[in-house]
């Protein structure tokens, strides 16, 4: 049937137009009437699938091919149809070559069995076994088929025309019986490469279910173009099964390579743009298909004229054909309308090429090229010239009006200026331009954060999370170590020359060594998520591609100083931009592929396993976070919305990242760079069937649904799908949730509605039409099965997404307008400049967590009586109960515990003094003690939990909250905050004050000469006297001094050198007031001091001190006199009363009788000694000594070795 | 503080050449010597200078000799430090003289100049601990963060952040020496990026200056002043609450 209706299209469109129109009408309006209904209806859609899998796919495909030749400008964009080389078997050699570069995944994987099993397969029944290459046979098959009954309208085999020509049929057979069927007769759309017309083109078509034949992760590009597709297993192979290989693949270094090595072509291409045999001699064209020389020739790029850069001025007078242009334009609109494209950004992407096509001479003026000469004469009349092409587009953008005046307003302001449009369609130039004066949809580029460290939380991080100190210490290390790494990544990545294995791999593999002696696993994996979370749910993680120039206004508010830092930044992460069309692979932009580069290079499983569980846990955590919790009908709502919004989009990126990081991990033990044979295939299948997924995505993504809160869960999911393995999607499991993932977009009609909000809608269709070009849709149009759902309906109805999430979560959407920009730019794909950045402005979230009790009861009552208010005021109770209950426990800790502690400490002091005692057992004791009044613990703790929650929920609860409810609210805030606290008080108060206990004591031991007697008497001294100005010199410049007076007197020194005495005195003097202010002294300072002076003062009474008297003393004075002058009597009665009144530390003057100072004095002459018997009583004046130590200290001179020197 | 830190580095350069068996030896006999002829003459300080050692080092080195000869066991470091601190407790009164003289001839090593060393260091925390608290910038000390368990403490945490000269602080970190290259190196490995890995960046301030090149990461989040920063923003609405 299509078969013929795109016969009479192609070949004779000379035909009324009316007549096409009512042979298309005959089965095209029938489809469209039904997927008109097919939002309501599912049997409908049963039926209808059976023909949109026929007619879309070759809808699509027609139309690329059709406007192959004409669109120079961006890549290429995928068709939906799937493409087999198998269609080929009709059809003459070098077609069929033809073909098998056209469907290069096929052609990839084909392995010399494939063609001998085609037959066979197709009876074998089982969808399970629906391979990828299995489904390529079976499309094959079908083409082949297709092409047999070609210009009959019956042409489609039999059952299936059946149910399709009697809808309600087939609405009573049981869809999953369909949906085998479905699988196994997979599309039979590649109708279209039959056509002869069409096939010249066969670069344009790509297989839409390249899952299945073709890895999109590996291979990113194959999704939008297909030329660059031929190169990029090239380049993999070449470069191995590495990890290099592998990563590169991964993070879509490829992509880069691969879209240079295409400009490089097309370089080429222009110079030798119409030999067209030489195309194939890229070295890459030869190593995939020597045997096909001339056919890539047929790429858009072969036929690409110099002039390219010319943009043809498209004239709406010119076009021809418009009927049957509007006739497609409508029905293609229908298609994207109804979701019956994969992706319709992409098919918006399509279009805006068409729009901005360049157009080229040849094609305007006839048929001078090869491809005219052997093509069938009326295959492209309606996509030919430019003019043609334009006008379907702004017939297309008309009617998808809705969608794109939804777009960021960047976006508008190129069309509404656009002047193709303009001229085209003065009416959706106008509403284009209105759009876009009335559009709020400001994508702001926000400054993203540089590199923050995740804070030390003694709660997790201290010494008691850890089972021993060796444990602790080595965490220390790990993290200062792992903070290094990202240190210099940072610097470094982006050196040419820079390897993360080579330079990082050893340090990162070390480090893992040492989290596996101590099992420090879990703190580690918690540290690399945190920071992981923090560096990457911003802008740079979210790897914006599209470039922009700044607003103005954000380089208002940045000032030239952050300018440079802007220009810094975007150096760093902005990638050579290129048009990349809409459906990039995953990737991991900016800063995440630090983190990815460590996972491949620790390599470590209890790594991976623990930071999987890790993220298991926070993704259903903020999975379930309750984000939208009031009617948004009342008038409040204003700034609870804001604050909706926010938490929302932190949540959702926080989501995405840790999905995708998931995913990562999940299925990176099964990934392999090639697409596995159909036995490794089938037998992988059969084992990984048995096992349990990691995270139960399926029941998550139901109960989302149900619950009605896919619009949090639906984008992460498809982050968490977009990293399957190949094996994966053939899982029983992933199956399901891609076909409940389809028939998610299928149903999400984008209209304005009351139960899901546009842009809601709006980014969930274009992270799942992402997903199914670059992710794993195997099955797109296959599994169309809707007997699920009943009741499905999108009561997500708040609008959360703005503009900003939709361009956050979905970059590539910024293709559009760089599309649009570059052909402003009239530059052809180059785009360079700035990258937009997106910040999303992050609030953390909170997650209250629920306490549970064990009265259950008391539970059911307190069930009840949330039940009827408002949800906030549970959330508020459980808030304070949480924080009071915590607060509690620190208050106890700070207040109690602290002073027991004290007391502990000096009970401590006194018994380490009385005896040697068994530290160990002297704190057992003394703890014991202690726990009797540990008990006083959760008296206190009830107390404070009585005191403080009611203060907390009144201030929290609106002020019109009625008495008994608040009543009520504060006593179970109360009630669960004391049980919090006190549960884990009575539980731990014991070890606790152990614990603190025990490090005071471990402290107490270690502070080196600790003056344990007489501190305590001396304590009051500790502050300064009353109306201290602080002024005194610094204790550090009196030891300096100190210092050199001692220098100088203990020697050497030359003979001239003396010590100025009324200078020592006033250091004397100095001294005292430094002790006096407390402010700047510590105990070794003072210590010290006291040290120095003792010393000083044995060399003073040794007359060592060399001293100036300043004054000559007087020649005739007596002896006697001469002893009253001595200026040293004055020095010591100094010292004396320094040491009495200044010092807060005792003085150890018993040194003086140390070994070392009472030989200084015993080498002085004996008239000196009456200093010595002077400093003596002055110590006992001063009740510095009693004299029984005086006295003991002098017996135990006789003891010493005194010299035989004899005076 | 610059002609003690390049001593030390001096000093760093040849402790191994004066740590050999043989030249510990050596100078043991020429003490022994020396004090043998005149025990009163500063034997072992000019020996050091002579070698162009620390006199206190060297004094450490002649005593550990000596006590290993005298106990004929490695002496513990605890014992050997002790009694440097107090050389009254050398058995030896001529050994105990001859350290004395050298501890207090030593201007860069030694535990009156550690002493000293550690009183500025004390000394300028309690002027920035007094600047703090004129600025209002509420702090968590030290002290008591190594109570609540923090595996590495700056001198001093903010509890509300503040700006200093558009970068973001956490933390302060005072250093009462000069920031050259090499202890620069040494404390960013040792203590910044520590600090800064844990709570964010911070400021040190090195009161006895530093070599501007070292300022070189400010953007990354440890910023260097040589005195207490006059440019200061703080949080808003933490200041109207005051």
């Amino acid at each position: 049937g299509l078969k013929v209706l795109e016969q009479l299209l192609l070949q004779h469109p000379s035909v009324a137009a009316g007549g096409i129109h009512r042979q298309i009408g005959d089965r095209s309006w029938q489809i469209l009437d039904f997927s008109i209904r097919i939002s309501c209806f599912s049997i409908h859609l049963v039926s209808l699938s059976l023909l949109q899998k026929d007619f879309v796919p070759f809808l699509l495909n027609f139309l690329r091919e059709q406007t192959s030749q004409i669109l120079t400008n961006g890549p290429s964009t995928p068709a939906k149809t799937p493409n087999s080389k198998a269609s080929g078997s009709q059809r003459t050699g070098s077609e069929r070559r033809a073909g098998h570069k056209a469907s290069l995944g096929s052609f990839l994987t084909a392995t010399p069995d494939a063609l001998p099993a085609r037959r066979g397969r197709r009876k074998g029944g089982s969808s399970v076994g629906a391979s990828g290459r299995q489904v390529a046979r079976d499309l094959g098959r079908s083409l082949a088929e297709e092409e047999d009954g070609k210009n009959d309208s019956a042409s489609w085999s039999g059952g299936r025309r059946k149910r399709s020509e009697v809808p309600l049929v087939s609405a009573r057979s049981p869809p999953s019986q369909l949906n085998l069927n479905n699988l196994e007769e997979f599309p039979p759309m590649g109708a279209a490469s039959g056509s002869a017309g069409c096939f010249y083109k066969p670069s344009r078509r790509i297989n839409p279910t390249p899952v299945s034949a073709e890895r999109p992760l590996s291979k990113p590009k194959m999704c939008f173009t297909s030329t660059p597709v031929s190169q990029s297993p090239a380049a993999r192979f070449s470069s191995g099964t590495s990890l290099e290989a592998f990563t590169a693949v991964q993070e879509g270094n490829l992509t880069s390579v691969i879209s240079n090595s295409l400009q490089e072509e097309r370089e080429m291409l222009k110079k030798e743009r119409c030999k067209l045999l030489h195309q194939a001699s890229s070295p890459a064209g030869i190593s995939l298909d020597p045997g096909t020389p001339t056919k890539p020739s047929y790429t858009r790029s072969a036929s690409l004229p110099a002039e390219s850069h010319l943009v043809t001025c498209a004239n709406p007078t010119k076009v021809s054909c418009k009927k049957q242009l509007e006739c497609l334009a409508q029905l293609y609109s229908s298609c994207i309308a109804e979701n019956l494209v994969p992706n319709i950004f992409l098919e918006l992407f399509f279009v805006l090429q068409l729009l901005t096509s360049k157009g080229t001479s040849t094609a305007e003026d006839g048929d001078s090229d090869l491809e005219d000469n052997e093509r069938n004469a009326s295959g492209r009349q309606h996509f030919r010239s430019v003019h043609n092409c334009v006008y379907f587009a702004v017939q297309v953008l008309d009617y998808q009006y809705e969608v794109i005046s939804q777009l960021e307003k960047g976006m508008l302001k190129l069309l509404a200026e656009n002047e193709r449009i303009a001229s085209f369609s003065p009416t959706l130039h106008e509403r284009l331009r209105q759009a876009y004066e009335s559009s709020t949809a400001k994508v702001s580029l926000l400054l993203p954060c540089s590199v923050q460290s995740v804070s030390f939380q003694p709660e997790t991080d201290n010494r008691s999370n850890f089972p021993s100190d060796r444990a602790f210490h080595i965490f220390k290390k790990q993290r200062d170590i792992f903070y290094e790494l990202l240190r210099e990544w940072e610097d470094n990545h982006e050196k040419s020359g820079w390897d993360f294995e080579r330079v990082l791999g050893n340090k990162i593999r070390a480090m893992m060594a040492h989290l596996s002696a101590t099992c420090n696993h879990s703190h580690f994996a918690r540290l690399f998520q945190k920071q992981l979370t923090q560096m990457c749910k911003g802008p740079i993680g979210g790897g914006a591609s599209w470039g922009d120039t700044p607003d103005q206004d954000v380089l208002n508010m940045l000032g030239s100083d952050n300018l440079s830092r802007l220009k810094r930044l975007q150096e760093r992460f902005v990638v050579p931009q290129s048009i990349r069309g809409p459906c990039p692979p995953p990737s991991f932009p900016g800063c995440q592929q630090f983190f990815r580069d460590f996972i491949l290079s620790a390599g470590s499983y209890q790594f991976n396993q623990h930071l999987m569980d890790s993220l298991c846990l926070k993704i259903l955590e903020l999975n379930g976070l309750t984000l939208v919790e009031h009617e948004h009908n009342d008038g409040e709502a204003d700034m609870d919305e804001q604050d909706e919004k926010k938490r929302f989009t932190v949540v959702l990126l926080s989501l995405r990242l840790l999905a995708k990081f998931l995913g990562f991990l999940v299925f990176l033990p099964y990934r392999t760079v090639e697409q596995p044979t159909r036995d490794l295939q089938d037998s992988a299948v059969a084992l990984r069937n048995q096992t349990l997924p990691v995270l139960d995505v399926l029941k998550l993504l139901r109960q989302s649904i149900r619950d009605q809160r896919s619009i949090l869960t639906i984008p992460w999911i498809v982050e968490y799908l977009s990293l399957v393995d190949h094996i994966a999607p053939f899982l029983d499991y992933y199956r399901k949730v891609f076909c409940l993932l389809l028939q998610v977009y299928r149903l999400m009609v984008l209209s304005e509605d009351k139960e899901m909000s546009f842009l809601n809608k709006l980014l969930i269709l274009a992270v799942l039409g992402w997903l199914f070009q670059v992710g794993s849709c195997v099955l797109f149009c296959s599994c169309s099965v809707l007997s699920a759902f009943p009741s499905f309906s999108h009561q997500d109805s708040v609008p959360l997404v703005d503009q900003q999430l939709l361009y956050t979560c979905c970059p590539y959407l910024g293709e559009l307008r760089k599309l649009l920009a570059s052909f402003v730019a009239g530059n052809g794909a180059k785009n360079g400049g700035f990258i937009r950045k997106i910040t999303p402005t992050a609030a953390e979230s909170l997650a209250p967590k629920t306490s549970v009790t064990q009265r259950k009861l008391q539970v059911e009552l307190e069930q009840a009586f949330f039940h009827n208010q408002p949800p906030s005021l549970r959330r508020t109770v459980e808030f304070v109960a949480e924080r009071v209950g915590s607060n509690c426990v620190k208050h106890i800790k700070a207040t109690l515990v602290a002073e027991l502690v004290q007391r502990a400490e000096v009970m401590l002091q006194d018994k380490v003094k009385e005896e040697d005692a068994n530290h160990d057992k002297l704190l057992e004791e003394v703890c014991t003690h202690l726990y009797e009044e540990g008990a006083q613990a959760l008296i206190k703790g009830r107390e404070f939990c009585k005191k403080k929650g009611p203060e907390a929920v009144r201030v929290l609860l609106p002020e019109e909250t009625s008495a008994a409810v608040l009543n009520s609210a504060e006593d179970i805030a109360v009630e669960l905050a004391t049980e919090k606290a006190c549960g884990w008080l009575s539980a731990n108060i014991a070890a606790l004050i152990k614990r603190e206990v025990k490090a005071t004591f471990s402290r107490m031991l270690k502070v080196p000469g600790l003056p344990l007697p007489g501190e305590d008497a001396l304590e009051s001294r500790r502050d300064c006297p009353p109306g201290c100005q602080h002024c005194a010199p610094f204790p550090s410049q009196i030891i300096n001094e100190i210092k050199d007076v001692l220098c100088v007197a203990v020697g050497p020194r030359d003979e001239d050198e003396v010590i100025d005495c009324l200078w020592l005195e006033c250091l004397l003097g100095r001294l005292s007031q430094t002790l006096r202010c407390r402010k700047f002294m510590c105990p070794t300072s003072e210590q010290q001091l006291a040290k120095c002076t003792v010393e000083l003062a044995s060399l003073l009474v040794s007359d060592r001190v060399p001293l100036n008297l300043g004054i000559k003393p007087p020649e005739k004075s007596s002896e006697r006199l001469r002893v009253k002058n001595n200026p040293t009597y004055g020095l010591l009665k100094l010292l004396l009363s320094v040491w009495k009144e200044d010092f807060g530390t005792p003085v150890p003057v018993q040194l003086m009788f140390s070994k070392k100072n009472m030989g200084y004095l015993a080498e002085v002459q004996h008239r000196e000694w009456d200093l010595f018997l002077f400093i003596l009583n002055g110590l006992v004046e001063h009740e510095l000594m009693r004299t029984g130590e005086v006295e003991s200290c002098l017996r135990s001179l006789r003891e010493l070795p005194w010299p035989s020197v004899s005076n | 503080s610059i002609f003690s830190q390049e001593y030390q580095k001096q000093i760093k350069r040849t402790h191994a050449k004066h740590h050999t068996a043989e030249a510990i030896e050596t100078y043991y006999q020429r003490y022994l010597n020396g004090v043998g002829k005149n025990a009163a003459a500063p034997v072992l300080l000019e020996l050091a200078n002579e070698v162009d050692f620390a006199p206190s080092l060297m004094a450490r080195i002649v005593l550990e000799r000596f006590l290993q000869e005298k106990e004929q066991a490695i002496p513990s470091k605890t014992l050997i430090n002790s009694m440097l601190r107090d050389p009254s407790q050398i058995p030896d009164g001529v050994l105990a003289n001859q350290v004395y003289q050298c501890t207090v001839n030593d201007c860069c090593y030694g535990p009156l100049v550690d002493c000293i060393k550690h009183a500025i260091g004390h000394e300028h925390e309690v002027l920035l601990r007094e600047m703090l608290l004129e600025k209002n910038l509420s702090f968590i000390a030290e002290d008591q963060l190594r109570a609540k368990g923090y595996d590495k403490t700056p001198d001093f945490i903010l509890e509300v952040p503040v700006a200093v000269e558009g970068h973001i602080i956490h933390w302060i970190e005072s250093k009462a020496s000069f920031g050259d290259e090499s202890s620069h190196q040494a404390y960013l490995q040792d203590q910044f990026w520590s600090y800064w890995n844990r709570f964010g960046p911070g400021l040190v301030i090195y009161w006895y200056g530093f070599i501007e090149e070292l300022d070189c990461h400010r953007e990354r989040g440890i910023l260097l002043k040589d005195c207490f920063p006059t440019d200061i923003v703080t949080l808003r609405h933490s200041m109207a609450q005051r």
